[in-house]
């Protein structure tokens, strides 16, 4: 890590050998497992939230880690309110989801087509 | 590479958020699903204390594992669904699934790549945060939230009522069949309403 003397654009550690790039890799990872779950559980619209609240989650991360990183507080007043909006949306998803429940019967992606005439 | 406590436990923090993560989208039972998502909330909310976020991490176990999570929870076991059924589709769109994983993922290692190799500058915190030593996380957060992003921090509180109400709004349904109290009908009613008296004679009955 001799870069991060020379150019203090590089990742500088944040603490031990960790760097930012490290945190950067881990909230992608996260990101696209939140991705991926959407894609797997089509049908069941339960995982499909927790997906979107697993790829908030990655973005949380990012948002702290470059805060922290670039010594800038403003990364965690964001992270904080993308946490009111992520509270806000399972509130309203899951009202939703028991309505839509108690009408139908069922919760199966494919048979919410009602409004496609 | 040097190992010290730090960095072991991001690595152990990392890898225990990234399999729940995985257990989280491929769990057979929705509410296993949403107990591994407690798990992952748990982790990143060790990472943030380990990046000296203490306020954000606490917030994280309080709003995810306290109210969003235990809401999760409910709805699962409250809805009387077959889940079953709600898998079938799940080996079917497996290889479009990874697919799309591998897509993005390389577009995202490609963005990191060109961006180390050639790294912006850094701009100027427009927000430094103070010294640990002196001001904990919560207040340096607290000097910023209640004064420069104050009219963020009450937006953000109409945002919750709002969901509140919708929530409530759309979950509450009128039930036929059940007797209330009604206040005003009590007040309004009079004596000459409910009492009447007669004379009966005896042995005749009303």
């Amino acid at each position: 890590m001799e870069d991060a003397v020379t150019n203090p654009a590089l990742p500088q550690l944040l603490y031990g050998s960790i760097t930012i790039t490290h945190y950067v890799v881990l909230a992608a990872l996260l990101f696209v497992t939140g991705i991926c779950g959407i894609f797997l559980n089509r049908k069941n619209i339960i995982t499909i939230l927790m997906s979107v609240e697993l790829m908030l989650l990655g973005v949380n991360i990012n948002f702290v880690a470059f805060s922290v990183y670039l010594h800038d507080l403003a990364g965690q007043i964001f992270t904080m309110l993308v946490l009111t909006v992520a509270a806000a949306e399972a509130a309203i998803g899951l009202a939703i989801l028991v309505v839509y429940a108690r009408n139908r019967g069922t919760i199966d992606v494919d048979d919410i087509s009602s409004l496609k005439g | 590479m040097q190992t010290d406590i730090p960095s072991l436990l991001f690595y152990v923090f990392a890898t225990l958020m990234m399999a729940a993560g995985f257990a989280v989208i491929s769990a057979r039972n929705p509410v296993h699903a949403v107990f591994f998502l407690i798990v992952a909330f748990f982790n990143a909310a060790g990472l943030f204390v380990l990046l000296g976020a203490e306020y954000l991490a606490m917030t994280l176990v309080i709003v995810y594992v306290g109210a969003v999570a235990v809401l999760f929870l409910f709805v699962v076991m409250m809805l009387n669904i077959n889940f079953e059924r709600l898998r079938a589709g799940f080996i079917k769109s497996l290889p479009a699934g990874i697919a799309m994983a591998v897509l993005l993922l390389a577009e995202l290692g490609g963005l990191l790549y060109s961006s180390l190799q050639k790294p912006a500058p850094l701009a100027a915190a427009t927000l430094p945060i103070p010294n640990a030593a002196e001001v904990t996380n919560a207040k340096a957060i607290g000097m910023v939230l209640y004064t420069h992003y104050m009219s963020v921090f009450e937006i953000s509180g109409v945002i919750l009522l709002v969901a509140m109400i919708g929530a409530i709004v759309l979950t509450h349904r009128q039930r036929l069949g059940v007797r209330k109290q009604v206040i005003a009908s009590q007040l309004q009613r009079r004596r000459a309403d409910g009492v009447q008296l007669m004379q009966v004679k005896s042995g005749e009955g009303v």
